[in-house]
């Protein structure tokens, strides 16, 4: 869907992103995480043409991005960032409807659209469209912000540190949701983060950066389990790897079918180092799961957590 | 829409038997004001300097009771601090101001000789104190009514109501000032009408010269420091000497060019003040439009451009909107010192509300000034309050 090669940029004669070479499938969610000034936001800039690139080719859909009209471009291409930047003087709706406007909705349709994605981020139409941003919390807000991202239903989604200003629960109910909503639509997603966590938690692939350099591509798991280098491990937090690596599995991968064990049952969708935790604070050594319905499904050993991982 | 203006709770309590210290403080000036200055002066006519009125002349026949919504002012100070209190002190003080000039045209039909038409009764000391302070009463009560911008409006146009009632009613016209007036009416008209026209003149050329420097001193931050410096030396320089200034180039320019008289353009009259009031208004307007268009957030322009709004589109839709409210804001101050500015003009022959000032203040007739200031003041304030409703109807929306 976007492909880098060989892409460069310098600032003034400073090199800001150097060879820069990087394929983002479709259907793909891809994190870009590293240090500050290591070039995230550059190189999500690049993709819809708000920074322009001076050496190497990027490719959209196929064809290099230079072929488009930028604003074209852009309007096939969702963008949120993290100061959110909703239109103070439109209403919520407006907002949404920003850039089905531009491509000439017709006005029903763009009406619908926003109930409906208003819908989809769990806001309730009636009560949000006609409010104005100053009249709705951090987090809505930055729920209007994605929904206005995915308004005219376009091929990618570019986010910049989208949750970066949110605080814990809000930004986890959030993260939830952009889970929920890169599955149900199969979107190609760019976000830009640089917390780990949230890294491992949505990409379906980390890109680590560094200096304008790419240190490291792959799954949360080959993250995790086969550092690059220093640098990564230091990274992605050396003494806390073990954990992280429970966090990317969940308790269905790893129940005995046939066992059985006392006491509160944990969700077979639960993670492994939901598992642990409990398992630390209950002071046992096994726990009953279930599925998501309730019933039984076997049980989990701490042994089982430490096993080979795939 | 929440009220700009929180309400009761917006004003520090004050605490014991005293709730409003500003209200007191008003009230004793308007007493000391009252017993030390005279109400009325009255002459026989505008060349020998009046003598006070008696008070007791003044209140005969039962008269005092006009001085009773006075006294409801004096309690005022002890009044719990709640919106219900506040719109009382201001309907009495609104009656009050409305009595006390009824009083004084009363006052000076029982002085006037119906044999001559010279005698003067001119307003004193104490009746602009009273008055003065009764408008700060006033402007006080609604603004701790902590009403919005529109409502204290419309409020205060059903407070001059009662003073209009008197003008109206022909009560006061045995004043000096009204005199003034009838004598005349059409050469005030003539002049309230020049002096707006002369400000209406003057925001064309502003408009059109200052918008656009605005908006290049957005877009090229290099040229704001010479910019500004240039205009700001301009706002240095006193009226009367920019007046003046002006009269030499251009009565050269209408010499070389006769074709130019015919447009009305010479060395002296409305040329001159336009082309002054102009240079003066270019800062106001120039500073505030970069300005607005500066606090327009940048993540909104970022976002704007990363959804594909074209430079075209995002100045229209995005940061004109935006800018709007800082812009009115400098519009204002543009007008209001406009029609100040103006009436200094009438000096190098302009016209308006100036003329008559001068011409009063030539021939040392007080009331003849105040007949020329009093609308001015008047068309300031209304100025004021109409591009303040808008502006605060703007942010409303999207503060
Ligand atoms: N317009 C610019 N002019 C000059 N240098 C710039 C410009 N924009 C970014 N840079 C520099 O390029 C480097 C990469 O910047 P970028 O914004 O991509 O970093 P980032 O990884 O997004 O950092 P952060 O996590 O702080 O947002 C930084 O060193 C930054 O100072
Ligand atoms: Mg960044």
């Amino acid at each position: 869907m976007i492909d880098f090669e060989h892409v460069g940029k310098t600032y003034g004669g400073w090199q800001a992103i150097e060879d820069l070479s990087l394929s983002i499938a479709e259907g793909e969610f891809c994190v870009l995480i590293g240090p500050s000034g290591s070039g995230k936001t550059t190189t999500l800039k690049m993709i819809n043409r708000l920074i322009e690139h001076d050496s190497g080719r990027i490719l959209f859909a196929g064809a290099e991005i230079r072929s488009f009209k930028p604003e074209e471009l852009r309007r096939r291409m969702g963008y949120a960032i993290q100061s959110i930047g909703l239109f103070p003087h439109w209403t919520v709706e407006e907002n949404i409807g920003t850039v089905p406007s531009l491509l000439k909705w017709p006005k029903a349709k763009i009406r619908d659209r926003v109930t409906e994605l208003l819908e989809l981020l769990n806001l309730d139409p009636a009560q949000y469209r006609d409010r104005y941003p100053h009249h709705l919390s951090g987090g809505q807000q930055q729920r209007i912000g994605v929904a206005r991202a995915l308004a005219a239903d376009p091929d990618v989604l570019l986010m910049d540190e989208p949750f970066g200003a949110l605080d814990p629960v809000t930004r986890d109910t959030l993260q939830l949701e952009m889970l929920r909503i890169h599955k149900a639509s199969g979107k190609t997603i760019v976000l830009v983060t640089h917390d780990i966590d949230e890294a491992i938690r949505l990409g379906s692939r980390i890109v680590i950066l560094d200096g304008g350099r790419i240190v490291q591509s792959g799954s949360p798991r080959d993250i995790l389990a086969r550092p690059a280098n220093d640098f990564v491990s230091d990274f992605v937090g050396r003494e806390d790897i073990g954990i992280k690596l429970l966090s990317i599995e969940t308790v269905s991968s790893r129940v005995r079918r046939d066992g059985s064990a006392s006491g509160e049952p944990i969700a077979a969708t639960a993670t492994l180092r939901n598992a642990l935790s409990t398992l630390v604070a209950r002071g046992v050594d096994s726990l009953p799961v279930a599925d998501s319905d309730g019933s039984p499904l076997g049980a989990i050993h701490l042994a089982d957590l430490v096993g080979p991982h795939p | 829409m929440q009220p700009l203006l929180a309400s009761d709770t917006d004003v520090a309590p004050e605490r014991g038997y005293l709730r409003n210290r500003v209200l007191l403080v008003l009230v004793l000036i308007a007493l000391a004001g009252g017993f030390g200055l005279s109400f009325l002066t009255h002459a026989p006519n505008r060349l020998i300097s009046g003598r006070p009125v008696a008070w007791s002349a003044i209140l005969a026949d039962g008269r005092f009771l006009c001085l009773l919504p006075g006294l409801a002012l004096l309690i005022g100070p002890f009044l719990r601090q709640i919106r219900t209190n506040h719109i009382l002190i201001a309907l009495i003080g609104a009656a009050f101001a409305a009595l006390l000039f009824w009083l004084a045209g009363d006052a000076a039909s029982r002085l006037a000789d119906p044999a001559s038409t010279s005698a003067r009764t001119s307003f004193g000391g104490a009746f602009w104190v009273i008055e003065a302070i009764t408008a700060l009463a006033i402007a006080d009560a609604l603004q701790r009514a902590g009403f919005g911008p529109a409502t204290r409006i419309g409020i205060s146009l059903i407070l001059v109501v009662p003073i209009a009632l008197v003008l109206v009613s022909g009560s006061a016209d045995q004043l000096s000032i009204m005199k003034e007036y009838a004598t005349r009416r059409d050469v005030f008209g003539a002049a309230v009408v020049t002096h707006i026209q002369i400000v209406a003149m003057t925001l064309v050329p502003t408009l059109l010269i200052g918008v656009p420097l605005g908006i290049l001193a957005f877009r090229r931050p290099s040229l704001r420091g010479p910019l500004f410096a240039v205009l700001n030396i301009i706002q240095t320089i006193p009226s009367i000497a920019l007046f003046g200034l002006l009269i030499a180039p251009l009565a050269g320019l209408v010499a070389t060019f006769p074709v130019l008289s015919q447009f009305g353009i010479s060395g002296i009259g409305v040329a001159p003040a336009v082309i002054a009031l102009t240079l003066y208004s270019l800062l106001p307007i120039v500073r505030n439009t970069s300005a607005g268009l500066e606090q327009v957030p940048g993540a909104v322009i970022d976002a704007a451009s990363g959804m594909g709004l074209t430079p075209s589109q995002i100045f229209r839709s995005v940061e004109i909107p935006l800018a709007l409210p800082v812009f009115l804001a400098g519009l204002r101050v543009t007008i209001v010192q406009a029609v100040g500015l103006t009436a200094v003009a009438a000096l190098i022959g302009a016209g308006g509300l100036g003329a008559i000032i001068f011409q009063g203040l030539g021939s040392s007739a007080l009331d003849l000034v105040l007949l020329g200031v009093v609308p001015l003041i008047a068309l300031a304030v209304i100025v004021d309050a109409s591009l303040k409703l808008v502006i605060s109807i703007l942010k409303g929306r999207a503060a």
